[in-house]
């Protein structure tokens, strides 16, 4: 396992048409209410069925700006997928709807030429369009920016990396999206009119206050959750132990994995143990496995009934030859006497009660201590909203506990003409809950540029 | 893109450059950087923004070679091209008039805090200057300093220009002297150590200016975080300037030499 290629192939034509045939049409459209931007999923699958791939791919458009990402990313298996009412004994499981949404926006990608448009339209059109700034590219921002240029507003989408798309590019590795297909969904965003502004730091390079001088007349700060957490045990700041965003960044926006003909470096060693089991945590040790290390394990406090990852995705990584260590607690990293990190102290951990998140609490099983020799740990246990935006706005309310952008119900933050929406509203979430939440702001900012 | 419209040769591994970075000069301010990518291929490395012309639009940057990145900035010509400027990152330096401000610098490190001189000069305070460097040919800025400074002492560890001895030498003569309210640094690791190690007795705020290794720079990475008086902090937006008396340097020291072998390979491509 040494390249970077896509690891999951889509549907043929034959096998999405008849998958789309199992759909019964059934009239209270469950699936409907799984999906955060209300794609109206049982008539693109009808369309599907009939082999009009091109209407429909412009229903999915009509609410989803990234079809080809979100049939990749999407954890549709506990969204549309999971009220499908195929779900029972005898009736085949649910319908493929992310196979689907991902066959057709492929389809289109390999049929024609530029992106569909399909403008929804709405007011202040043309020269005279109130500008609106869009602060970054990931799913949330792209969202908003898209839905705001198609309500008829000048956008400039504003990114502090040197490429967009945010977590889906420097995050999710090209063996789940492939680059070319992010550059062509953040193309379509660019062709409905949504001006990218790459390497601009907003709050640094230009402030809101700079923002709104220089006549914007409302902001979308999507500015995800980009803090890292660390476990806070001894040996942390010794080298060869890595943030998920830190390995993840060096490889997938800076292409360390082509080293040197691209600069940056990476260096994992032989063994490297990744603490966390969701879906980053796959990334990072499924990226590990590929730089060539011989051993790349899973280190996992819980058991695996309690992953946040996909099911899917935890499934992918045993493929591919990924050990996996549950109920397995780190509690310290020792170094060499270079500083570089040479083994890893766990405990043996057992299941006690269910706590607040409704997960059964992990247990140390006393005596149970033990060292396994690793030369990179990367933790890969969450992350906090970006500090940056509100360190550098005064005027941003922000939740004392957990950092995160106070908005009111019409997204706005304390901050008149401020909207927010994605991770930095509400922690880390997935790909599809931040383009929901960019969907909602973009309209609650069409009301409020209507109003004013 | 943004075109170097300016070269200068400061001496022979310090080239200076100024750049157009329209953007950049609107909030820069002492203290803060730029992330620059040369290239596609390139690494994201951080600069300081050693001077801002606003009428031009250009920022100035001062690069020591060290790596392949560096090396290839100090390549580029007038009228060449750098692909990704972005900036200005990092909190600014404290401007305030505190009475006797001594400047530090070790080697390139001098460039880091001309700004700073500048608007600690503008805001009253009596700023003195010391530059070090090994030798005389790696002297840089001098008359620029003397422009600002009340006074500007040189030590080369050889002692082919000025007083020959460490900046610390210079240090403890000045501090010998007269009251002392204020030291800023930058330079190398260990001369930022030493610095604060001498002006500690004394008990003078010190603050020091560090250069971990960074990436992102935004706060995303944490590949730039350090110990600052037993916690973790990311050098990126919490820094670069610190309490000198807080920082874990020996830390610093080993955590910037971790990529010393891939630096190497990089060189032989």
């Amino acid at each position: 396992m040494k390249d970077f290629k896509e690891v999951s192939l889509g549907f043929t034509e034959e096998e999405a048409v008849r998958e789309a045939q199992r759909c019964i049409a059934c009239k209270k459209k469950p699936c409907c209410n799984g999906c955060p931007v209300e794609i109206d999923i049982p008539e693109f699958i009808r369309l599907v069925a009939r082999k009009d791939y091109k209407g429909a791919i412009r229903k999915i458009k009509e609410k989803n700006n990234l079809p080809a990402v979100c049939g990749r990313v999407c954890p549709q298996e506990t969204q549309c997928e999971a009220l499908c009412v195929l779900i029972g004994k005898g009736k085949g499981g649910p319908v493929a709807i992310g196979a689907l949404e991902r066959f057709v926006a492929d389809w289109e990608i390999e049929h024609s030429p530029h992106p569909s448009l399909s403008p929804v339209g709405g007011e202040g059109k043309g020269e005279g369009a109130a500008k609106v700034a869009v602060v970054g590219s990931g799913p949330a921002g792209l969202t908003a920016a898209a839905d705001l240029a198609k309500y008829g507003y000048q956008v400039t989408l504003f990114e502090s990396l040197s490429a967009s798309g945010g977590v889906l590019r420097y995050g999710i590795p090209e063996f789940r999206l492939p680059r070319a297909i992010l550059d062509r969904e953040t193309g379509y965003i660019e062709s409905l009119g949504v001006e990218i502004k790459c390497n601009i730091l907003i709050g640094r390079t230009v402030t809101l206050s700079g923002l709104f001088e220089d006549g914007y007349k409302a902001i979308f700060l999507g500015t995800g959750a980009g803090l890292p957490y660390f476990l806070g045990i001894p040996g942390e700041s010794l080298n060869g132990v890595y943030s998920a965003n830190e390995f993840l960044t060096r490889v997938n926006l800076m292409h360390a994995y082509e080293f040197p003909k691209y600069k940056t470096p990476v260096k994992i060693g032989e063994r490297v143990a990744v603490v966390g089991a969701g879906n980053t945590a796959m990334d990072c040790v499924r990226v590990a496995k590929r730089l060539g290390a011989q051993d790349a394990i899973i280190v996992y406090r819980r058991g695996e009934p309690e992953a946040p990852a996909r099911r899917a995705e935890i499934e992918h990584a045993k493929e591919e030859g990924i050990e996996f260590r549950f109920l397995t607690a780190p509690i310290k990293i020792e170094g060499n006497e270079k500083g570089e990190v040479k083994s890893m102290t766990c405990l043996k951990m057992e299941l006690g009660e269910p706590d607040a998140s409704g997960r059964r609490r992990p247990i140390p099983i006393r005596g149970s201590e033990y060292e396994m020799p690793v030369d990179t740990v990367i933790i890969a246990v969450g992350q906090g909203p970006n500090p940056l935006i509100a360190h550098t706005t005064k005027e941003l309310a922000v939740d004392d506990k957990s950092g995160e952008l106070k908005i009111d119900e019409n997204c706005m933050t304390s901050m008149k003409g401020v909207f927010a929406g994605g991770d930095i509203t509400t922690g880390e979430g997935t790909v599809i809950a931040a383009m929901g939440a960019g969907k909602k702001a973009a309209a609650a900012m069409d009301s409020y540029l209507k109003g004013a | 893109m943004h075109r170097i419209v300016e070269k200068k040769q400061l001496a022979d591994t310090i080239t200076l450059l100024k750049v157009e970075a329209p953007l950049v000069i609107r909030e820069a301010r002492a203290g803060q950087f730029v992330i620059v990518r040369l290239d596609e291929f390139a690494e994201r490395i951080p600069l300081t923004i050693c001077d801002a012309d606003k009428a031009r639009g250009t920022i100035t940057l001062i690069i020591q070679q060290a790596g392949r990145s560096t090396k290839d900035l100090c390549a580029l010509k007038a009228g060449n091209s750098i692909q990704d400027i972005l900036g200005p990152l990092g909190n600014p330096t404290e401007i305030e008039k505190c009475g006797t401000v001594v400047i530090t610098g070790g080697g390139v490190g001098a460039a880091e805090l001309y700004t700073a001189a500048k608007a600690l000069k503008e805001n009253g305070n009596k700023v003195i200057a010391i530059i070090g460097a090994r030798n005389k040919d790696l002297i840089i800025l001098e008359d620029e300093f003397k422009a600002v400074a009340d006074e500007v002492l040189i030590t080369t560890d050889d002692g082919s220009y000025g007083m020959k001895g460490l900046v610390t030498d210079a240090l403890k003569k000045i501090i010998a002297g007269q009251t002392v309210n204020r030291i800023i640094c930058c330079g190398p690791i260990p001369m930022m150590k030493a610095v604060t190690g001498t002006a500690r007795p004394y008990n003078i705020p010190t603050i020091v200016s560090l250069n971990a290794i960074l990436l992102d720079a935004t706060g995303m990475c944490a590949t730039c975080r350090c110990t600052i008086e037993g916690k973790v902090r990311f050098s990126c937006v919490d820094g670069p300037e610190f309490d000198g008396y807080k920082v874990d340097f020996d830390e610093l020291m080993v955590r910037n030499n971790r990529f010393l072998e891939e630096e190497k390979r990089a060189l032989e491509t």
